[in-house]
């Protein structure tokens, strides 16, 4: 296949950034967008242009680090897959792709399509957790049994892979998908009930903070997700922000 | 020069971690605020240790070159993790899990270290579930287990394909409780380039800050490494694209010895090589052995008829297929070991039985499973189990129930859908079981450096058993360093601040510096990737899932040379102030182009085949791997002198006082 690339290219995080074309030609269907990616910048390397820098590593859909807005779209056009693991077969001989960084004031960009996603971080370590120290002398596992419906919904919001697509697909770019994962993830574990009042609040107050929009409940960030995390962790976590706020 | 003294305690096996930790010295809290420690990586032994030191009080300072710690490669383990906790009533015990990791690894490893492993393995579990780890479980609310390679019980424990993304999520989230405190200070996006050692102790690092370039200098009172395995030294491997030896070469090359390089575990269910465009494989899960049975063509005209796609393998019968390994190891089956089932698929493909366009594939076939599941299903659902149609829907729903995201990523790749068609799986390099030689306590033969997980060498021996890479990383970051770095620590609580301004510091910032300065004004003609293909290929041929001893000393003499043009001819754009993938790329194939080196020098002294390593030269008369326990059983640690061909060879001598050295036998 022969494509018209048009990239974002931003040499450092205070210069302008813009759109720039690339040809590329003999892209096999089977090669992964991420390869054909490493197929451009072996080809600009060789011409001795700087090639495109992009955020990449377990190429298997589960670290995180890839991003990309890819025709306007977080991961590009596939469903419940990243960018890593979309394949050249999607598109067709001829196609123009936009290839952008994920857009948000809470993502600013470092180079080219790498963007600081350390809000995320952020935000974890305002609540992300539940407080038992290592000792080796917890009660045994089986001693606190969970429902097995509770933990299976537990388990589907903790496959989040934090990789910001929910941002980048939100025209308030809200957080609210992310954050509300790890909510849910502790809110349906007894274990994580303890603290469940602080953790919402805490996580909340600092998403803010962080510059993230606010939730107007187009469930954009639902289709865009990689790991199809669901809406209702959003109303859970709402119910619990309310049921904590009363709490005062 | 240090001595290779394994300070393994005195007393029985069973004893022996029990009576260490009563013995060794302890840090007064008070003191444990004045002592800093440094952590390499945020997996799960680097992110497990870093959490508990901090919760232990003591101030960490943690570094990974993702963006996130969450981003370690742990992520991407699948299957789950083994505890002996008995749960399932079948049999296991502390002592079982103990001798089926020093069977498993083809007794070439610790046994001391092994028992302790085995030993805290129920605690991890107990760990887990607290931080709020969701793992599978059963209808009645209790923790659901299956089965790995290698074994005849249920202990692995696990939440669906994506067991590593929990528990480094939990191991993360342990991070971000004391992050938030500040008493782990994060550096993201930093990649260690060299240690620094001050009156024979380790006491900081040089690291870059991949975003500005900047060259910065870090103290502490001890050095701890998490960084992981090698594999990536083969270019193409499941690691992560960014996975590589740095950091642990940089301490071999400061006086850590590098133990058993060769050890190298090829997986053997990856999904096979599609063309020269790829950078990267992709690991099917071990699991799909529970349930998935591993075929090729009976017949050679078979075979060539299927990779001509003249032939579906669904049109073959029965009697047309050879289940190779239910024919071979009858009693362990489609479970085996991995380096023997990667041997086994090799053998078959070696002999013309492959599958795919380039012969390099066998099948893995659900048909059987969903079948059974399927008839269960109807059984308990009242419903006719004669129904063919019927019965495969239900078999389909359980199966996708069990291992659905990874039937869905293998189609995603192959454009093939697994439910209908076998898959078609080859073995790739997964897992490096050599590492930097420790002693007991983890530390390095430098004083005060400390290396954790599969950068270490220790409990895996030769070939190491599904589910257990999750099981020692966290071992050793929850509860084992966190103990034994106290021991060392306890000594230095006057000590005070180390400062940066030494004149080591200086030496060894000048020495990453100069090492940069050269890459970058090479301005040769070759892209470093052209390098590391290259490489990639010389060690999967010579050095990959069957070597000799004339293709070993070819590979060492070409590595060398590659080093040689790889210095002269690369290029590397842009500049050194800033964000610069390729530079950040070029450093660690540096790296991999020494190591190589020794890899395959290691492979070559070691006339035996044992585990993940098989010297042609060494089988029986049926193929299996000969171990020469007479000659051969000891730990190879390599002492660097100034380049890989000169490395000298330290002896650690295994003791088996509570396993018997047998040959390995899953017949």
């Amino acid at each position: 296949m022969n494509l018209t690339l048009k990239i974002w290219r931003q040499s450092d995080a205070d210069k302008k950034g813009k759109i720039v074309d690339y040809k590329i030609n003999d892209v096999s269907p089977d090669m992964s967008f991420l390869d054909m990616l490493d197929m451009l910048n072996e080809q600009l390397n060789n011409k001795g242009e700087e090639p495109v820098a992009f955020d990449h590593d377990c190429r298997e859909g589960i670290c995180g680090s890839c991003s990309l807005q890819i025709n306007g779209e977080p991961h590009g056009p596939d469903r419940l897959i990243t960018t890593c693991q979309l394949h050249m077969r999607t598109f067709k001989d001829g196609d123009t792709i936009f290839i952008e960084p994920f857009r948000a004031n809470a993502f600013p960009v470092i180079k080219d399509l790498v963007v600081d996603r350390s809000s995320f971080d952020r935000i974890q370590h305002a609540g992300g957790f539940i407080s038992v120290n290592t000792s080796g002398n917890t009660i045994d596992a089986n001693a606190i049994p969970v429902n097995k419906h509770d933990a299976d919904t537990a388990f589907d919001a903790a496959t989040c892979i934090g990789c910001g697509a929910c941002v980048a697909a939100c025209k308030n770019a809200s957080a609210m998908l992310f954050v509300s994962a790890k909510v849910s993830q502790f809110a349906l574990l007894p274990q994580g009930r303890v603290e469940a009042t602080d953790r919402v609040m805490n996580m909340v107050r600092q998403m803010d903070e962080e510059g993230f929009g606010n939730c107007t409940n187009t469930g954009a960030c639902e289709i865009e997700c990689p790991k199809g995390i669901s809406l209702e962790n959003i109303a859970r976590m709402n119910r619990e922000y309310l049921s904590a706020s009363m709490k005062g | 020069m240090a001595t290779l003294d394994s300070k393994i305690p005195e007393g029985s096996v069973s004893e022996k971690w029990t009576h260490h930790k009563n013995k060794i010295n302890l840090v007064n809290p008070a003191n444990k605020r004045n002592i800093d420690v440094i952590v390499v990586g945020t997996g799960l032994a680097g992110g497990s240790a870093a959490a508990t030191l901090a919760e232990l009080g003591y101030n960490v300072k943690a570094f990974c070159f993702q963006d996130s710690p969450r981003r370690a490669h742990s992520i991407a383990a699948q299957g789950g993790i083994n505890a002996a906790k008995n749960y399932q009533g079948d049999g296991d015990s502390t002592y079982r899990l103990f001798y089926d990791t020093v069977k498993g690894g083809d007794y070439r490893s610790r046994e001391a270290n092994v028992y302790r492993l085995a030993e805290v393995s129920a605690n991890i579990i107990d760990q887990c579930v607290a931080q709020g780890v969701p793992f599978a479980r059963e209808y009645g609310g209790l923790l659901d287990n299956r089965s790995f390679g290698g074994v005849l019980v249920s202990r692995t424990f696990y939440a669906k394909g994506q067991t590593g993304q929990q528990l480094l999520l939990g191991a993360y989230s342990a991070m971000n409780r004391q992050i938030g405190r500040g008493k782990i200070k994060m550096y993201n996006r930093h990649e260690m380039l060299d240690l620094v050692i001050v009156d024979g102790k380790a006491r900081g690092i040089i690291a870059r800050n991949l975003i500005t370039g900047a060259i910065e200098r870090h103290s502490a009172h001890a050095v701890v490494l998490g960084t992981g395995g090698y594999g990536n030294v083969f270019f193409l491997s499941t690691n992560a694209m960014g996975s590589n030896v740095t950091a642990a070469w940089k301490i071999h090359k400061k006086g850590a010895y590098f133990a058993n390089p060769c050890y190298t575990q090829i997986h053997p269910t990856c999904i096979p090589v599609s063309g020269d465009h790829q950078s990267k494989l992709t690991l099917m899960s071990e699991s799909l052995r529970n349930d998935g049975r591993i075929w090729v063509p009976a017949k050679l005209e078979d075979a060539k008829a299927i990779r001509e796609g003249k032939l579906k393998p669904t049109d073959l019968k029965e009697e047309d297929r050879d289940y190779y390994l239910e024919r071979r190891y009858p009693s362990f089956g489609n479970l085996v070991p991995r380096d023997v089932a990667s041997r086994a698929a090799k053998e078959r493909c070696d002999a013309g039985f492959g599958v795919n366009k380039t012969g390099e594939a066998v099948y893995l076939d659900f048909a059987a499973a969903i079948e059974r599941y399927g008839k269960e299903q109807a059984r308990v659902k009242h419903l006719d189990e004669n129904d063919a149609k019927l019965v495969k829907k239900l078999g389909t729903e359980v199966v996708a129930n069990k291992y659905g995201n990874l039937f869905q990523m293998y189609e995603k790749i192959v454009d093939q859908n697994p439910y209908e068609t076998p898959m078609m799986i080859y073995p790739a390099v997964h897992y490096t079981m050599g590492g930097i030689w420790v002693d007991y306590n983890l530390m390095t033969t430098i004083e005060g450096c400390y290396a954790i997980g599969e950068a270490n060498f220790s409990d895996h021996g030769a070939n190491r058993l599904g589910a257990s890479a999750l099981m020692q990383g966290l071992a050793d970051g929850y509860f084992v360093l966190p103990y034994t770095i106290g021991d060392y620590l306890s000594k230095d609580i006057r000590t005070g601040k180390i400062s940066t301004d030494l004149p080591e510091f200086e030496a060894a910032e000048k020495n990453v510096r100069s090492q940069i300065e050269h890459l970058m004004n090479s301005k040769g003609s070759k892209t470093v990737d052209y390098f590391h293909k290259r490489l990639g290929k010389i060690m999967w041929d010579k050095v990959g899932m069957a070597r000799n001893e004339k293709g070993l000393n070819e590979a060492i003499t070409e590595i060398a040379a590659l080093r040689d043009e790889f210095y002269k001819d690369v290029r590397v754009p842009g500049t050194e102030n800033g964000l610069n993938q390729e530079l950040e790329k070029a450093l660690r194939v540096a790296d991999f182009l020494e190591l190589g080196e020794l890899f395959a020098k290691d492979a070559l002294h070691r006339n035996e085949s044992c585990g993940g390593h098989f010297r042609e030269e060494y089988q029986t008369e049926d193929g299996e791997a000969l171990r020469d326990d007479e000659n051969f059983a000891y730990v190879a640690a390599w002492e660097y002198k100034g380049k890989p061909s000169e490395a000298i060879l330290h002896k650690e001598e295994l003791q088996f006082d509570n396993v018997k050295l047998v040959t390995r036998s899953y017949k």
